[in-house]
């Protein structure tokens, strides 16, 4: 066993150092051609990335359009690095007191003519006809951002509460593009830069608002060809994408494939070259036992806190010490040293995603009940709060998303560690439909699991879900805390950033200790394996970042593959 | 006075005659050979159950994650899982699920369909017709496909996962026993003693129960013997899916789901040990029941 184990060591160390040696280099000179063959483990419930949440939506239809603002792919780990896609540029300064933001959109940016087949819907090869080729101008981006921050009535718009502080979008010619703000907010560059934020054309837009929920037509780097729901998708070069050089490829064939085991198994046989979402640790040792050099594993951290919500409105959970006597029991540092072997969790964090400046230090944390260094006085501690409040014996029911990777793996987890101060606790399990209708609509649950999966880290605003539920409608805990809301809002028209952090140290020590409404458990860590002849591609703290696959090209010997 | 003598006589015949236990096992191994392997694999699997706290030390359901991954050795002779827990003791407490579920779906469900069969068969006519076909819209479904359209139904309002296994198992085991016993019971009703009884105004739920029932009873009990192995392999099949009985609980349809897909290659010992479990538990009941059967069936048992 000692020597697989050295084995998987020694690959794992090569697959490393091929990423320290700059696996996404982009000094190499890249190869034109072949077919990037990628697989998702989704199905998208739609094309429309506006209304939608998902992974399973960005991963397929990214690569068809075009962003104002998007984290800059040669860096995409930066929480802070944008850079203009649409815009020319810088991304632009704030004005008046900065109120104001005025953006020069890029010239010569065309809208795709497809090349229509059997398999292209007509609605695509109708609006192909009439709209491609010409060019996109500001007012298809004051149509989208309308789309975004203030949807007509019936037209979702998943991301509104991030425009909130967004006063009006206007356009005063053809290649300006204005923002005019209600107050200065540091929340509202990352916003712009979210990668839902996909370019529609306003023709389209005019005629039927829904029209992207089923159809494909933008100006990223990549045309579409076809799309077999439940299938697959195929894309191929935009000949006149607007980036000189790009996209590398001469096209893309995505699988949805839900099976994790699935997935793997492509890989491992060649069938698909990367999957952009993660795998969890045992199946990136066995890939890389398999595969050795023909493998790359890059990894970082995760911007996806796994969450412990305690439903504040039922008995005995609306008492403070019992909330806080579940959140005790939890060994986060020695959780995160084992679940990491077997789950995508890895990282002890707080509120805020670990290492953004914003985020506390490890000092700071361990100020906080439940992440005391010191595990048999916390567990103590959980068993005197709980004496005191009478529930000794607590016996409840955990609620959990039916989804292995990772949430039941750290619901097993929890439920031991709750029953080392005595707590009997049984698991319900529930698919993702009708988990969430738990959480939104019946709130029947003793104590949940849930997730705050964003993409931009921007944790002024990732931080919402600390809100009242009467503002926040993605807060399960069912608190309202005027105190809280107050902080949230001071800290987010603050552009101190030491204010910010000040304010941030608060809000985390009420929200997570005094008043214990609800917990992080461990943030998320993100494993991707890839064919090593897969390049110019890094990852991110997000798996909606960095997708529009403009900057990738193949080697030998997937450059000729068929 | 006689009388009374007569009876005590013919009792302590019967006694006299009774051949001794071991006699009994020893002629069913003759004439049984698989059969009595089912009953021995049934025999210790019921052990397993009840004598659990008694056979390990392990807690099946605390996390050991200082021993994740151990394989198959001295200190843990099946080894351990992902979350470090002994597989051998997660096997042991697993049968008792296994039996809970297993018995407790089939008993219902065949006793069940043994009363609605039975009544079908008696009261004949338009309720026989419409009852039969309904139970053939039941009897459509795959075992597994309805179950797993009954988990969907009543995931939502049943909150105990054992609760809900059971449930979803015993309905698609009525109409099956119902159309079993129903055949029995349509020759039993022509017999001149239940016109008999009706003659003497005997209720229908008296002549049911009293004198239709008990002449069933045999294909009722092939056919609880026949479901407590079905039971236990659609426990093992909804749990491998994510929608029977949940972790932490030892079940091993749920072992085995957790260990098949990412622990296959690099500990493939979480996963072969719980499916040989289920493997020989269904094996062990169906030679039971077929062995059953043919002793209960005087065709079966003339040959």
């Amino acid at each position: 066993m000692t020597k697989v184990y050295s084995q998987i060591a020694i690959a794992l160390a090569a697959g490393f150092a091929l990423v320290a040696s700059g696996a996404g280099s982009d000094a190499a000179a890249q190869n034109r051609g072949g077919i990037l063959k990628y697989i998702i483990p989704s199905n998208p419930p739609s094309a429309d990335a506006h209304r939608e949440s998902t992974f399973g939506t960005i991963h397929p239809f990214a690569q068809f359009y075009s962003v104002l603002l998007r984290v800059n792919p040669s860096n995409p780990a930066s929480t802070t690095d944008f850079k203009c896609d649409l815009c020319v540029g810088d991304v632009p300064k704030p004005t008046d007191g900065g109120l104001k933001y005025t953006f020069k959109i890029k010239k010569g940016v065309k809208w795709h003519r497809v090349n229509v087949t059997k398999n292209t819907p007509a609605e695509t090869a109708k609006w192909s006809k009439a709209i491609g080729g010409t060019e996109l101008n500001a007012h298809d981006l004051v149509a989208t951002f309308k789309k975004l921050i203030d949807p007509p009535k019936g037209v979702i718009s998943n991301r509104k509460a991030f425009f909130s502080m967004v006063e009006s979008v206007t356009a005063p010619d053809d290649f300006t593009l204005v923002f005019k703000l209600k107050y200065p907010s540091g929340a509202f560059i990352p916003a712009l830069a979210l990668p839902y934020n996909f370019v529609y054309a306003k023709k389209i837009l005019d005629t039927d608002m829904h029209w992207y929920e089923k159809y494909v037509l933008g100006t990223g780097p990549f045309k579409f060809v076809e799309w077999q729901v439940g299938s697959h998708i195929k894309a191929e070069r935009n000949e006149a994408y607007y980036w000189k050089g790009q996209p590398y490829l001469d096209g893309t064939e995505a699988v949805f494939a839900k099976k994790y085991s699935i997935n793997m198994q492509a890989i491992r046989g060649g069938r698909a070259y990367i999957q952009f979402r993660g795998f969890p640790p045992k199946m990136r040792d066995d890939l890389v036992k398999a595969l050795g050099k023909k493998l790359t594993v890059q990894e970082s951290d995760w911007n996806c806190a796994l969450f412990m919500t305690p439903n504040n409105k039922v008995k005995p959970f609306d008492d403070v010490r019992v909330r806080r006597a579940l959140s005790l029991a939890l060994d986060r540092w020695g959780g995160s040293k084992y679940l990491s072997k077997i789950a995508i969790v890895k990282t002890v964090g707080g509120i805020v995603f670990p290492g953004h400046p914003l985020a506390a230090t490890k000092k700071e944390l361990e100020q906080i009940a439940g992440y005391w260094p010191d595990l048999e006085k916390s567990r103590a501690e959980a068993r005197r709060l709980l004496k005191e409040a009478g529930q000794s014996n607590l016996k409840f029911v955990f609620h959990n998303r039916g989804v292995d990777q990772p949430y039941k793996v750290v619901g097993t987890w929890m439920i031991g560690q709750w029953k080392k101060i005595g707590l009997k606790v049984k698991q319900r399990v529930q698919p993702t439909g009708p988990f969430y209708a738990t959480l939104r609509n019946k709130k029947d649950f003793d104590v949940s699991m849930d997730f705050n999966c964003q993409s931009i880290v921007n944790p002024l605003l990732d931080v919402s879900k600390f809100q009242s539920d009467t503002i926040a409608s993605n807060q399960y805990a069912g608190f309202q805390d005027a105190t809280m809301d107050a902080m949230f809002d001071k800290m987010n028209r603050s552009g101190d950033p030491a204010e910010q952090r000040r304010i941030m140290r608060k809000f985390e020590k009420r929200g997570l200790d005094e008043k214990a409404y609800q917990f992080i458990t461990l943030w998320w860590y993100r494993i991707i394996l890839h064919r090593t002849a897969v390049k110019g591609w890094k990852t991110s703290p997000s798996h909606y970042l960095n997708l529009d696959l403009a900057n990738i090209w193949l080697e030998e010997p997937l450059l000729s593959a068929k | 006075m006689a009388a009374p003598d007569i009876q005590i006589d013919s009792r302590l015949e019967d006694l006299a005659e009774r051949p001794p236990l071991g006699v009994i096992a020893a002629d069913l191994v003759r004439r049984q050979p698989l059969g009595a392997a089912g009953l021995f694999i049934v025999l210790v699997m019921i052990f397993m159950a009840v004598f659990a706290d008694f056979l390990t030390s392990y807690d099946p359901e605390l996390n050991a994650f200082e021993d994740m991954h151990i394989a198959p050795g001295a200190e843990h002779y099946l080894g351990t899982d992902q979350f470090g827990r002994d597989i051998l003791s997660r096997i042991i407490y697993g049968a008792q699920t296994a039996l809970i579920i297993g018995f407790v779906a089939a008993f219902i469900g065949a006793t069940l369909g043994l009363v609605l069969g039975v009544s079908s068969a008696y009261f004949g006519g338009r309720f026989d017709l419409i009852f039969q076909r309904v139970m053939d819209v039941f009897m459509a479904f795959p075992l597994i496909i309805l179950a797993l359209a009954l988990v969907a139904i009543f995931g939502q309002k049943v909150e105990n996962d054992v609760l809900l296994v059971i449930i979803a198992i015993t309905i698609p085991f009525v109409p099956n026993c119902a159309r079993v016993v129903r055949s029995s019971a349509l020759a039993i009703r022509e017999m001149p003693y239940i016109d008999a009884a009706r003659a003497l105004g005997y209720s229908h739920a008296r002549i049911i129960l009293c004198h239709m029932v008990p002449n069933v009873m045999a294909p009722y009990l092939i056919m609880v013997t026949a479901f407590v192995g079905q039971a236990i392999l659609l426990e093992a099949s909804l749990s491998y899916l994510g929608l029977g009985v949940q972790e932490p609980t030892a079940a091993w349809g749920l072992m085995l789901q957790g260990g098949a897909e990412e622990y296959a290659e690099s500990a493939p010992w979480i996963a072969v040990f719980p499916g040989l479990a289920i493997t020989f538990a269904v094996f062990g009941f169906n030679l039971f029941g077929d062995a059953l059967r043919d002793v209960l069936d005087p065709k079966l048992r003339r040959r």
